[in-house]
């Protein structure tokens, strides 16, 4: 047991002495957490990321939704107790089957898990690793001149170049990116780019972009999952690259990069570990869409619908996003990065990134 | 098809001996042929339909004649195939059966039976049923009808012959007429025929029909043998019959010029005046003198000799003078307890959740004529939640199952909104959607209906008004159900968190801890703050239930309650008078417990069989309590302010009964999908 574990373990045995002592008092037992919605994060300007504000929710066992969270949270400390004492771990997905044997306590979705697990780590200041619990999901890919030394299964260090040592996929990361398991050595990269859809990035490889530009490339496969923004995160803080989003340009896009750069409202307590604030963003933007005439998809009623609720969402609350997305709410269409490929297959790399990038600085 | 009605009108005034000669020659001649060439009029419009008409007529035939006899009806259906598109179709029946002498007449001859000129509620209106089956089976197969019937008393025998009937001359023709000892049977009748039919299964089918007709008639008891030899009985759910419907005479609200001369031409009476006051009702003869002076008719003129012009100005004073409304007490509704027996009974297969207490309203007339409306609404279980509502339409006991959609039934049911009753309808008007069958029953001496099929009743504005203040009632009940349920599961939801979450938690930070198990009373209390009470049904055979109520306190203090429920006084044993908690009950069935000083955290049970048919009529749900504050009680209703009982004052509390907040989690996380 490490120590991360020891304070892991002692937060959440701190939790349920809680419950206990409650119980002993005779009292309803009680807890409150962060509320974890988007009227309650606010900006940290010592991290510059969107963090919990101090907005509560109370937790009691009054309601069954309560009781039976807290029961999951005193059978999910059992669990974790366990694993960490048996050098363990286990992916949520893993612990949503386990709970089969929980009886009341039992998950009936693999977002009840998941959520706890965020509950847990809220409540204990600890991360979900440090409980021993993996996601489902693998990180994402990386494509550039990196040098990433990892512990191999068999417990010896290795080292990959992410050009060199890797298929034309790109270098799988795993999903704990910390030093002790995963350290960092950059080669001659200048900036890192992370890009949305699994298409662009084949592109961008294919056309020799990372090399051209000595830029590393990381494919964020929709919503990023955590590995990958601490990985994004890393890079930037201790290596000082400078990191550049390239999505599609729709509202959902707007909220990967959102999370790449403010920090995601689920992992808001986490923000200072995973969020990038100096991310910029490359496009598509809805200005693009006009200035190269891309084609275009009409919004939909949800797309309207996620639009405007970005309008109320205080990481959005600046002069550019607001611009941005009314453009796009006026204009009343959206288009894909791949819709570059209008004007030919070396477009993206030969005319729209170099004089993107240029604008913004970064070449 | 003329009516009687139409004749006379037109020839009436002749009233010469030729005329009368001609009109009758007329008549035979133009009826049966009449018959034949528009069978669609009657409802044999289509094969499958003429088979479910001959059934319908037969079977309703002989639930009148058990009514009308006091005989508890066993009625039996049979449908052989004979080929593709023949049938043998019998009905046998355990009725008064018909004098050999009458057998001819009733079953070979069109518009003869004894009720054409009655005013009284009953299933068939005309006597054109069951000779026109014949005919129609007569006409379409080429064979004779086969009839066998015998009449009460030691020394009578059976009777049975083969009918067939001559369509130019509207009478029968006899063959094959013989005694016979009909072994086995003290009366009854049974009539065969072979008919064209098709035989179907579904909404408009045979099976339907009696199954429905079963529902209304809980005291009958039918058997089916249906073409594949399946037999289904739907067995007799009550040995009460219902009440033998009165005959009135007419009343003159609404009354016909066609109608008076057929009055006048058929009377005993010598003159007008004493026609008046004695062929109708509600005709005093102080109002028998003062319509005869306002149109200016002789008293003493004989009814007989009444012309056109006399007609008119006393139908004109009809109108100016005031008549009472006819006398209601002819009708035989179902009753709101039969109904709901009926409905338990044939639809038990489909588990219900809840059948909403029928409604019977209370009978009103229009134009002389008394009606009286009855509606039901059962919900849920295995009823098929993903369409429209099944509609039961009844009218004097007998379902209509065609033209549902030209129905004043379905009209009303259509203008309801029905999504305050907790019913899907799209924009609150139509069928409403939903697991829910809506039964309205119309019963009348003469319901309107819009053709001789008699498939649909047709709507006046009193009707639709009736009938639309019977469903209400009755969607009440189905929403105060629906409550109830919602709060039910609240309340188990709080049952779930102190039963079985808690316990648990206890237990598994206790052991994490390696700490002893804390005591949970007070918690639990604090939780609930309730006195609960938990009704159970336990079905123990088919006519034995246990009720189990238990009572938990689950407050700080000791706590007294009374409990209230009405039992059918018929189902209740000595289990009931020996209960321990056990005060009184009184001649309604409303039985009384009390629960003293039941300790804190702390339950006890009040147990109780009910016997008899009636046993499975009592919801357990319809509990009520007095004595507490309500704030602090779950699971039964306050004892309502007209529940009638005396000494059951609300006692007042007043320690510091803490209110159990509803409070729900703060909706947590609302946009996770930025992960």
């Amino acid at each position: 047991m490490n120590d991360r574990q020891k304070v892991a373990l002692d937060s959440l045995t701190g939790v349920i002495s809680n419950i206990y002592d409650q119980l002993d008092r005779g009292d309803i037992p009680a807890m409150n957490l962060p509320m974890r919605s988007k009227k309650n994060i606010e900006f940290d300007t010592r991290h510059n990321v969107w963090t919990y504000g101090d907005l509560k929710t109370a937790r009691t066992a009054k309601t069954v939704q309560g009781a039976v969270s807290m029961l999951r949270t005193a059978y999910t400390t059992d669990f974790i107790n366990d694993m960490i004492r048996e050098g363990k771990s286990s992916t949520l997905r893993e612990m949503y089957y386990i709970s089969e044997g929980w009886h009341n306590a039992k998950f009936h979705t693999q977002d009840e898990s998941n959520l706890l697990a965020e509950d847990l780590e809220t409540i204990t200041g600890c991360m979900r690793e440090d409980f021993k619990l993996r996601p489902e999901e693998s990180g994402a890919h990386v494509y550039g001149d990196l040098n990433f030394t990892t512990i191999t299964t068999k417990g010896t260090w290795k080292t990959n170049n992410c050009i060199d040592d890797v298929p034309e996929t790109g270098f799988a990361v795993p999903y704990k990116v910390e030093n002790d398991t995963f350290q960092i050595k950059p080669g001659n990269v200048k900036f890192i780019m992370a890009i949305e859809t699994g298409g662009m990035f084949a592109r961008l490889i294919e056309n020799g972009f990372p090399e051209q530009y000595n830029c590393a490339l990381v494919h964020l496969s929709g919503q990023p999952a955590r590995s990958t923004r601490r990985l994004i995160k890393r890079l930037n803080e201790e290596f000082n690259l400078p990191v550049t989003v390239f999505t599609d340009g729709d509202p959902w896009s707007f909220r990967i990069y959102a999370s790449v750069a403010y920090g995601a409202i689920k992992t808001a307590h986490i923000s200072e570990y995973l969020a990038t604030p100096t991310a910029q963003f490359i496009g598509i933007t809805p200005s693009d869409i006009l200035n190269y005439d891309l084609p275009t998809d009409k919004l939909s009623d949800k797309d309207i619908g996620a639009l405007n609720a970005e309008l109320s969402d205080p990481r959005f609350a600046d002069e550019y996003w607001v611009n941005e997305i009314q453009a796009m709410l006026s204009m009343g269409k959206k288009a894909e990065q791949q819709a570059l490929a209008k004007y030919g297959l070396e477009y993206a790399t030969g005319v729209y990134l170099p004089e993107k990038l240029t604008d913004m600085g970064i070449l | 098809m003329p009516s009687e009605k139409d004749v006379k009108t037109a020839a009436a005034p002749k009233k010469t001996a030729q005329a009368y000669k001609l009109e009758s020659k007329q008549q035979e001649i133009s009826v049966t042929e009449f018959f034949e060439k528009n069978k669609q009029i009657l409802g044999f419009d289509s094969r499958s339909k003429s088979l479910l008409m001959g059934i319908k007529e037969a079977v309703d035939n002989s639930l009148d004649n058990c009514e009308e006899a006091n005989i508890l009806p066993e009625v039996t259906v049979r449908i052989e195939r004979l080929n593709d598109e023949d049938y043998k179709v019998s009905i046998e029946d355990n009725g008064t059966g018909i004098t050999h002498k009458a057998m001819p007449n009733v079953f070979g001859r069109l518009l003869y039976g004894s009720r054409f000129h009655a005013l009284r509620q009953s299933r068939g209106q005309q006597g054109i049923g069951i000779s026109a089956t014949i005919m129609y089976g007569n006409i379409t197969t080429g064979k004779p009808a086969h009839a066998v019937s015998k009449i009460e008393g030691e020394d009578e025998v059976g009777w049975e012959m083969d009918i067939f009937i001559d369509t130019k001359t509207n009478r029968p023709v006899i063959t094959n007429d013989r005694a016979t000892p009909w072994e086995g049977k003290e009366h009854g009748t049974l009539i065969q025929y072979t008919t064209k039919g098709r035989y179907i299964t579904g909404k408009q089918s045979i099976f339907e029909y009696l199954k429905e007709t079963a529902i209304v008639n809980p005291h009958a008891q039918i058997t089916f043998y249906d073409p594949d030899g399946t037999k289904t009985v739907f067995e007799r759910a009550t040995d009460i019959m219902p009440p033998r419907p009165k005959e009135i005479k007419p009343h003159p609200e609404g009354m016909e010029i066609g109608d008076l001369f057929k009055y006048a031409g058929n009377t005993q009476q010598k003159n007008m005046k004493a026609f008046l006051r004695n062929d109708f009702s509600r005709i005093t003869d102080r109002l028998a003198t003062e319509i005869l002076e306002l149109s200016k008719v002789k008293e003493t003129k004989k009814p007989s000799d009444l012309s056109r012009e006399d007609a008119i100005a006393i139908l004109d004073a009809i109108k100016k003078v005031k008549i009472m409304a006819p006398p209601t007490d002819c009708l035989s509704p179902i009753g709101d307890t039969l109904i709901k027996k009926g409905l338990m009974h044939v639809l038990d297969g489909l588990r219900p959740e809840y059948y909403a207490t029928p409604v019977t309203r209370s009978p009103k007339a229009v134009n002389g004529n008394p009606f009286v409306v009855e509606a039901g609404i059962v919900y849920g279980g295995d009823i098929p939640s993903d369409g429209q509502v099944q509609i039961y339409r009844f009218a004097n006991r007998v379902p209509l199952l065609f033209k549902q959609g030209d129905c004043a039934i379905t009209k009303a049911i259509s203008e309801m909104d029905w999504r305050r009753y907790g019913l899907e309808q799209r924009g609150g008007k139509g069928i409403p959607y939903g697991p829910a069958i809506i039964l309205v029953h119309v019963a009348s001496t003469k319901v309107p209906f819009t053709s001789e099929g008699k498939e649909a009743v047709a709507s006046f504005p009193e009707l639709q008004s009736e009938i639309g203040l019977a469903l209400r009632l009755c969607a009440r009940n189905l929403k105060s159900h629906l409550n109830k349920q919602e709060r039910k599961n609240k309340t188990h939801a709080k049952f779930e968190i102190v039963q079985e979450i808690l316990p648990d938690m206890a237990e598994k930070v206790s052991t994490h801890l390696n700490k002893p198990v804390p005591d949970l009373s007070r918690t639990i209390t604090k939780i609930m703050n309730v006195v609960w009470v938990e009704p159970e049904v336990k079905k123990e055979n088919k006519k034995l239930r246990t009720i189990t109520y238990t009572i938990y306190n689950y407050t700080t203090q000791p706590r007294s309650i009374r409990l209230h429920a009405q039992v059918p006084k018929e189902a209740v044993n000595l289990s009931l008078f020996s209960g321990e908690y056990f005060l009184d009950m009184n001649d309604e069935g409303k039985a009384n417990w009390e629960i003293k000083d039941l300790a804190p955290s702390t339950s006890t049970k009040v147990t109780f069989e009910l016997s008899g048919e009636m046993a499975d009529t009592f919801d357990a749900d319809d509990i009520y309590f007095s004595g507490l504050n309500p704030v602090i009680v779950m699971g039964a209703e306050m004892l309502p302010g007209d529940w009638g009982i005396k000494g059951l004052d609300i006692v007042q509390t007043t320690e510091d009964d803490l209110v159990p907040e509803d409070e729900e989690d703060v909706q947590e996380a609302e946009d996770l999908d930025d992960e």
